[in-house]
């Protein structure tokens, strides 16, 4: 007897296999849709990381946090300043953004949390904006502001020499993981396909994998019932004599703690922190990502920023000759029409692509993309399934 | 149910098997000429075609310059593979191009939008690297988006001909050794604008300023208020403003009540034209302070800008790296080639961007190769001239163009909407040179050339 229907530790267990295999190749198989490239992979997991951690607040407890680039923005400071100060390793630098974010993770919680709905939702909103504000202008000696912390060949650097060997003046200033360049990448040709496998992705792949790992262990354990308990009723959690805060408030430090390792590995792909991370749009972007993909499932949200991160950096940068190059099959009338058209929908219109897509998404399938699909699913194979799931349940 | 989980059937070996089959076999795949590098440098152009990136911005606070930056663009590679009039390609010299495009490719280009972030520009930039296989990337309407993006060419290894990008640290402390500019900066403006200010305001002044709050704008301030306290002027304020604030009243109403007699708007782009639309909304140049009236300067002016602003600029100094005005065979060649094409004449962004484009084209031909470390050798002390600007030397200690500074006023009576912008003076660039190590620029290190293999 189970209260919820829940995947057994087995499907779990090939679930996240199928997942790593998937991540793993995904230079591979990106490489024909043009999103194979370092660059975007990295962003694809990364984001994807972050993505994950916000669902663990938001899917699990239902709370909308409008506020989680903030925690984005101090994991990428405190990455550059670890590289700035301790060496161009990324392992010191993810530890310590870690840490970072989950101290300011605790601080934010710690009042937010006192209220529920609308009011979290402002209130974490008002601590990102003014996070940015701070790291804009005010603590300009910290942040360098608008044109952004970065790592120079003035800085101490202590650890470098001491770990690896790249003490060389005037050379490009790269993370170095253990004397591997984050930006080294291989190219190879893979059944004619040509493919570039990057160290930096495969660094933060490690993170994805176990990430999702985690997070799944939250989803299947006590603690994560608990969360999904506050998300259906907290009145009713409250009633029954449960102090819901310490939960709710671990769930947002371990959120917070996950954007700020994204926020760290985005610097060690490419170091880098500029205040724009931090900005509401950034804030927004996450809860989109999370909503695309299916709040409370644990794929969805990686799969929303894979799709966001894509619009983002391909259609962004179609232009008339890329559509007159992919639609010339049509006849020469239709043509004109149908590329000025489209053309509305790509390049600058990015943005509007993905809004007709979230409202597609957000009016017909509510769950999110991931829900969408298994129930499509469960259509197509018809009872099936349902019979096999039933018998599961008398065995 | 449970004395199952550890027996193993037929098709569970088979399986395995076929796993452990794939799993061995995909280092053959992978070594298959796989790492060996036979790149003797990043992005080296195999076919016909050679590919440039251009990154600029297409929204935000710089987005008009960004639009005009990328015509311009366009008319150079249109020039470049031999079709149009050629344009300054005409006039430039000493030039190898031939007008087929460059080394015999043909020219092709991808564009990006740099939003004037950062994140974003750096994002667009490592696409076109990694992705599209582009050799250079030029552009940038920001000095912070500029900076970085310099930076991330140096480390990639390929040349980065910077756009619109007035800060000193461009050239100063930031220089890298694969980033290249021909755009004049802050010091540059300061030198030039001092005298004439002094003509026109004599020297005693209290100045104002209000500044956009990142790399740019802090350089520039630094470089007007120290060349304008050399002449006796006494810098009030230094107040600084978020880029792409929208809304400067809260910032111009305290101006009134400081005691300042000339404000500097040490502002580009969007955000010059609404804080310039409002302190004379604010009635600041009908005033009268310390028995002198109320004057605004703008350092950094464009036509652009200027078109914006409107009615606003009449009477205002700035200054400006060139003005389709100009009446020399280059920049005639210039405006004549771009008004046929787009209807209108280039800004100074413009100007600037098609002639990075066709320095970069000449610097491979003379190299006889795309390598960057070959083109930064032909680029460095290079001197040239008939694009625009006179006699012009890309300097070798921190690749920076030298050459002659326009300083501009608002016309009081301009004959047509593009005619706004009248040349006061054409300050020699012996005026605007400075030594490499100025304690403005001092800090920063080349570095060695990168050839990204």
């Amino acid at each position: 007897m189970k209260l919820i229907s829940q995947p057994g530790p087995k499907t779990d267990f090939s679930m996240l296999l199928l997942f790593t295999i998937v991540v793993l190749t995904m230079p591979i198989w990106l490489a024909p849709i043009g999103a194979g490239y370092p660059d975007l992979v990295q962003k694809f997991a990364i984001y994807g990381l972050f993505a994950t951690g916000f669902n663990i607040l938001f899917g699990l407890t239902g709370y909308l946090s409008f506020g989680h680039a903030a925690f984005l923005g101090v994991g990428s400071y405190t990455a550059v300043w670890s590289f700035k100060l301790l060496g161009m390793n990324p392992v010191p630098a993810v530890l310590l953004a870690i840490v970072t974010s989950a101290i300011f993770a605790l601080l934010i919680g710690y009042i937010s949390l006192r209220r529920t709905g609308i009011y979290f939702s402002i209130l974490t909103l008002a601590f990102a904006q003014m996070c940015y504000q701070l790291a804009y202008s005010v603590l300009t000696p910290i942040t360098n502001g608008e044109t952004g912390l970065r790592v120079l060949q003035s800085d101490p650097r202590i650890l470098d020499g001491v770990i690896t060997s790249q003490t060389e003046d005037g050379g490009p200033l790269i993370t170095n993981f253990f004397g591997i360049d984050m930006t080294k990448t291989w190219e190879t040709n893979i059944f004619g396909i040509d493919v570039q496998l990057n160290a930096g992705f495969y660094f933060c792949a490690f993170f994805l994998i176990l990430g999702s790992y985690i997070a799944m262990r939250i989803f299947r354990s006590p603690f994560g019932m608990m969360l999904r308990g506050v998300k259906t009723n907290q009145n009713r959690m409250n009633y029954t004599g449960v102090n819901t805060r310490p939960y709710t408030l671990a769930a947002f430090v371990i959120s917070g703690a996950y954007a700020g390792l994204a926020g760290a590995l985005l610097c060690v792909t490419d170091p880098l922190a500029g205040a724009e991370r931090m900005f509401w749009t950034a804030s927004g972007e996450v809860v989109l990502m999370v909503i695309l993909g299916g709040a409370g499932t644990l794929m969805g949200p990686m799969l929303g920023a894979g799709i966001i991160k894509y619009f983002e950096n391909i259609l962004s940068a179609f232009n008339k000759s890329t559509l007159e190059g992919m639609l010339g099959f049509l006849p020469e009338n239709m043509l004109d029409g149908t590329i000025s058209v489209l053309s509305l929908f790509v390049g600058e219109g990015w943005h509007l692509t993905l809004g007709l897509l979230f409202m597609v998404v957000v009016i017909f399938l509510p769950g999110g993309l991931v829900e969408g699909a298994k129930s499509i699913l469960l259509k197509l194979t018809g009872g099936g399934s349902k019979k096999s799931a039933s018998a599961q349940a008398a065995e | 149910m449970s004395d199952s989980k550890f027996t193993v059937g037929r098709r569970g070996v088979i399986k395995g098997g076929a796993a452990l089959g794939a799993g061995l076999a995909a280092p053959t795949f992978f070594s298959r000429g796989a790492f060996a590098d036979d790149h003797s440098y990043l992005n080296e152009p195999k076919g016909d075609t050679v590919t440039l990136g251009f990154n600029v911005p297409q929204t935000g606070a710089y987005a008009d310059e960004g639009a005009d930056e990328l015509r311009a663009y366009k008319l150079a590679v249109k020039h470049l593979n031999g079709e149009g009039d050629g344009g300054m390609m005409n006039t430039f010299k000493p030039s190898m191009l031939k007008g087929n495009g460059i080394l015999g490719k043909k020219v092709e280009y991808v564009t990006g939008d740099t939003q004037t972030k950062s994140d974003a520009a750096r994002a667009s930039a490592k696409r076109m690297i990694e992705k599209d296989g582009a050799v250079m990337i030029t552009g940038g309407s920001s000095s912070g988006v500029a900076i970085a993006v310099q930076s991330l060419c140096q480390e990639a290894g390929v040349i980065f001909m910077a756009g619109l990008t007035h800060s000193n640290d461009t050239t100063g402390k930031d220089k890298r050794a694969n980033g290249f500019r021909h755009f004049f900066n802050g010091y540059m403006s300061a030198a030039a604008l001092a005298p004439v200010l002094k003509n026109s305001y004599g020297t005693d002044r209290n100045a104002y300023h209000l500044t956009a709050d990142y790399t740019w704008g802090w350089t520039q301030e630094e470089s007007i208020a120290a060349s304008t306290e050399e002449m006796g002027w006494n810098t009030v304020k230094k107040v600084r403003t978020p880029l792409g604030a929208g809304d400067f009243s809260q910032y111009i109403t305290p101006v009134l009540e400081s005691g300042a007699d000339t404000l500097v708007l040490n502002h580009y782009g969007k955000d010059m034209v609404n804080s310039l639309t409002q302190a004379v909304q604010f009635g600041l140049r009908d005033k009268q302070v310390n028995g002198k009236d109320f004057t605004i300067i703008v350092p950094l002016y464009s036509r652009l800008m200027a078109q914006g602003a409107g009615e606003n600029v009449k009477g205002i100094f700035g200054s400006t790296n060139w003005h389709w005005s100009l009446s020399d065979e280059g920049s005639q060649a210039f405006v004549k080639s771009f008004g046929q094409e787009y209807g209108f004449p280039p800004s100074q962004a413009a100007h600037t961007c098609y002639v990075q484009t066709l320095l970069y084209a000449n610097a491979c031909e003379m190299a006889g190769t795309f390598a960057p470390c070959g083109v930064i050798d032909a680029l460095e002390d290079f001197e040239f001239d008939g694009l625009g600007n006179g006699k012009t030397l890309y300097r070798g200690a921190d690749h920076q163009c030298f050459k002659d500074v326009l300083v501009v006023k608002g016309k009081e009576n301009p004959s047509s909407q593009f005619d706004i912008l009248e040349v006061v003076e054409v300050t020699p660039a012996a005026q605007v040179t400075y030594s490499p190590d100025h304690s403005m620029f001092a800090g920063g290190e080349l570095g060695s050339c990168n050839n990204g293999a």
